[in-house]
């Protein structure tokens, strides 16, 4: 079954009362042909399991890595993936887009 | 994000009600604005403009980059008459993460059975609407497809005063016509009556009831999807 963002916020609550760390990742612009829209969300845990998604797939291991970072630091980031960034062609936004993240750990 | 500001976010849409989170993105303050206290707020126009537009967004205030989370109600689609076509729109609109409700008072077509999985009301809508189907409300979907008057025009009357983003009605441009005009009898407006989609579902030429449940649904998200400046989900 998929998950939707009603999934995802119900998970992030009860993620973070089970005493998990957590960060929840929002997509806030993208440009280009973005494969999720603005307010997409993924939650992550501190071992790495997440839920949703906020590229259909191509960034996800980055942003998941930067929630765990913000779980680990306790503070928010926007992070941005796109073809003019390494990284960004490392972990493999292929369809040409560009999309910016909020990342944020939930206290 | 706060705990509680998450808590608050997901109480409004078990709650059903819209609400908007605002986020900014250079000191990551956070709050939670409901839809009846946006009238009141500082942002009121924006977050006004954000609602009725469904979309999330960024928005920029006295040189501060804002991000708006519209998160609106989960939508519901009630389906008017445990029919043929409603055993294939069913678990359709399951899929797409719509929330079904099937109403029929003919304890015939309304059986388990039939139904397998899919919230089955045995009552007539008007008796249904408030008491076992949660009141119908903007963020919901109405289709009709009993063919009868009697049990499909009181719940096209319910949404078309609930202002549902999405009213359908089975039946014929004859049909239609006759209940046009008992719709205009019982005091509606044209342009109320005419926000009623009949023949229902888009025209892609389908037959079979699997085919027409696909129309239908398409044809609601159509309408879920498209820019709009109305407030609707």
């Amino acid at each position: 079954m998929l998950s939707t963002e009603t999934d995802i916020l119900s998970a992030a609550e009860a993620w973070r009362r089970a005493g998990r760390g957590v960060a929840l990742a929002t997509v806030i612009e993208t440009w280009g042909s973005a494969p999720r829209p603005v307010g997409s969300h993924l939650v992550v845990d501190g071992e790495g399991n997440f839920l949703g998604s906020v590229s259909g797939g191509c960034v996800e291991g980055a942003v998941i890595t930067e929630g765990i970072e913000a779980i680990a630091d306790g503070r928010a980031r926007v992070v941005e993936f796109g073809v003019a960034d390494e990284t960004a062609w490392r972990v493999g936004l292929s369809c040409g887009g560009r999309i910016r993240v909020y990342v944020e750990p939930i206290t | 994000m706060q705990l509680d500001v998450l808590t608050r976010l997901n109480a409004e849409r078990v709650a059903r009600r819209a609400a908007i989170l605002v986020t900014d993105l250079d000191g990551g303050a956070q709050r939670v604005v409901c839809e009846a206290d946006i009238a009141a707020d500082p942002l009121a126009d924006l977050l006004a403009r954000r609602l009725a537009s469904g979309r999330s967004g960024i928005a920029e205030v006295e040189g501060r980059q804002l991000f708006l989370t519209v998160q609106a109600p989960p939508v519901r689609l009630v389906i008017v008459g445990a029919v043929h076509i409603s055993q294939a729109l069913g678990p359709m609109a399951t899929a797409l993460d719509l929330a079904v409700t099937v109403i029929d008072p003919r304890t015939a077509f309304a059986t388990p059975e039939r139904f397998p999985g899919i919230d089955l009301v045995g009552a007539w809508p008007d008796e249904a609407l408030g008491a076992a189907v949660p009141v119908l409300d903007r963020y919901c979907a109405v289709a009709a497809l009993t063919h009868d008057p009697k049990i499909d025009d009181p719940a096209l009357a319910a949404a078309l005063r609930a202002e549902c983003f999405y009213i359908g009605a089975l039946g014929s441009k004859k049909t239609h016509a006759a209940r046009v005009a008992r719709l205009a009898a019982a005091g509606f407006a044209p342009e109320a009556i005419g926000r009623i989609a009949a023949p229902i579902g888009l025209n892609i030429g389908a037959i079979s009831p699997a085919e027409i449940a696909v129309s239908i649904l398409a044809e609601i998200v159509a309408v879920l999807r498209a820019p709009r400046d109305r407030a609707a989900p």
